[in-house]
């Protein structure tokens, strides 16, 4: 029933909006899913020998507290940390612990620069991303590996470049979020 | 941007506390991240349990991208194919002149091995594996090397098993759940082989460097004999793999041994086969060891 209103609704979304909101559900749902789809799709993407895909939870999770700050709490890091310790590899914890250190960081760096631009977001998340993944890795080697640091290298060059592209991704996910396809009254 | 406007919370004493709470309860996060991280290092297989059960539930999703992941690598082959098929096909033709002679041989020889081995009272030691399945995740963004295969306690998989392909060792077994397990590739930088060249037993370990070679460690140093091209098998010591699987293949001499890269990579390889552990076969071998026991001696 659902599918077929979202078709309907995408179809001619133009003329079907008036009288119709958008379900609370998936507006308030949509950005957890989508960092938690973030947190699988790394690991059943590729059987890969080497850390290359991007950590692209941590990423969706940057990129919809700059869309949209507030919209994920500023404890959301917790909960889908948790849920990113459990696939990623990383000794339980890792993702705890700096989700919710970046969500504070991004918070309070938000409150020094209201007005943002692009360019400015972009360069904070690839800040964020290179301290990220290093710290990932002293972590990894704290429990018990011994990756050299220059392993993670391409992974956090092809991260940074990927970002603008899942900032893109959280941008659709935001308009899907908020169509309007349920009846009023 | 503009600013949103939402970060003030005005007059309100619900939306105060609210936002408050939010700050409170974010910090609280980063700290109980501190301490499960603590506890995790302090006792690696504490979280294996929910893990495990982690992994089994997102195996659908695993499966069907194992699937699509072959088939994808698949039709990238079959593209190149049509690209190389007249040279290749020479290739291969003078190749299959020169296997069936190198055949024959080899049966001869399969065939004088059993009469000795008759001669001698041994028994053949090729066991059967306990499962063949799919790996269906690996850990890619992390400087970790696990993978998941889709065989678990209900397929008899223990901890401990050799996982390998038919071209090679692959890793083993770390973590097993339900109908998943957790498989410690010999990439990752806490693995470590004991391996010997395949033509004159020359012996070594082969640790991980976590980006897909290994880096192997001569025991007796010395001169280093080793050469480009050189192929390395378990050597079977320590009892935790099976001797004879092929590890790695050198590329790269060293001053203290050499780089070596995985002869089977698990990106290529479909299925796998997981074998009982070595100490099963062997009865004089030592016990399995825990997770510790492939620390360098």
């Amino acid at each position: 029933m659902i599918a077929s209103r979202l078709r309907r609704a995408s179809a001619d979304q133009f003329r079907k909006r008036i009288n119709r909101a958008p379900s609370p559900l998936l507006a308030r749902g949509v950005p957890w899913l989508t960092v938690m789809l973030g947190s699988l799709l790394p690991v059943c993407l590729v059987i890969a020998s080497a850390p290359i895909v991007p950590p692209l939870g941590f990423l969706v999770l940057l990129a919809w507290r700059q869309l949209r700050p507030g919209l994920l709490p500023v404890w959301a890091g917790f909960p889908l940390g948790l849920f990113d310790d459990l696939y990623s590899g990383q000794p339980f914890g890792t993702a705890v612990m700096l989700w919710s250190a970046a969500a504070l960081a991004l918070d309070l760096i938000e409150a020094r620069f209201p007005w943002r631009s692009f360019v400015l977001e972009w360069l904070l998340a690839a800040g964020f991303i290179g301290l990220y993944v290093p710290v990932c890795l002293l972590l990894a080697n704290i429990a018990g590996a011994s990756s050299p640091l220059p392993v993670i290298v391409p992974q956090i060059v092809l991260a940074i470049l990927v970002y603008p592209l899942v900032g893109r991704a959280v941008a659709l996910a935001d308009r899907f979020r908020l169509l309007p396809f349920m009846d009023i009254g | 941007m503009a600013p949103t406007g939402n970060r003030r919370s005005g007059y309100s004493r619900r939306a105060q506390y609210g936002a408050f709470f939010g700050y409170i309860a974010g910090v609280l996060g980063a700290l109980i991240g501190a301490g499960l991280l603590i506890y995790s290092i302090v006792s690696p297989d504490a979280f294996s349990g929910v893990r495990t059960v982690a992994s089994d539930a997102a195996a659908p999703v695993g499966k069907a991208s194992a699937g699509t992941r072959a088939a994808g690598q698949g039709l990238f082959e079959t593209i190149r194919g049509y690209f190389l098929a007249g040279s290749q096909n020479a290739r291969l033709q003078r190749e299959v002149d020169a296997a069936k002679v190198r055949l024959a041989e080899a049966q001869a020889i399969a065939e004088e091995n059993s009469r000795l081995r008759a001669l001698l009272a041994l028994s053949e030691q090729s066991p059967r594996p306990v499962a063949i399945t799919q790996l269906i995740a690996s850990t890619a963004s992390s400087t970790r090397r696990f993978a998941t295969i889709a065989a678990g306690s209900d397929r008899g998989i223990a901890v401990g098993m050799p996982v390998r392909t038919p071209l090679g060792l692959v890793g083993r077994v770390l973590e097993v759940g339900d109908d998943t397990s957790r498989v410690l590739l010999v990439t990752d930088t806490e693995s470590v082989v004991p391996v010997r060249r395949a033509t004159d037993g020359v012996p070594a370990f082969a640790q991980g460097r976590a980006d897909g070679t290994l880096q192997l460690r001569l025991i007796n140093l010395g001169i280093n004999p080793l050469k480009p091209r050189d192929v390395f098998v378990t050597s079977g010591s320590g009892g935790l793999y099976r001797p004879n699987t092929a590890v790695a293949m050198v590329v790269k001499v060293t001053r203290d041994g050499a780089i070596a890269r995985m002869l089977s990579d698990p990106a290529a390889s479909e299925f796998v086969a997981v074998e009982p552990m070595a100490s099963q076969v062997q009865p004089a071998a030592p016990p399995p060891p825990s997770r510790e026991g492939t620390e360098l001696p």
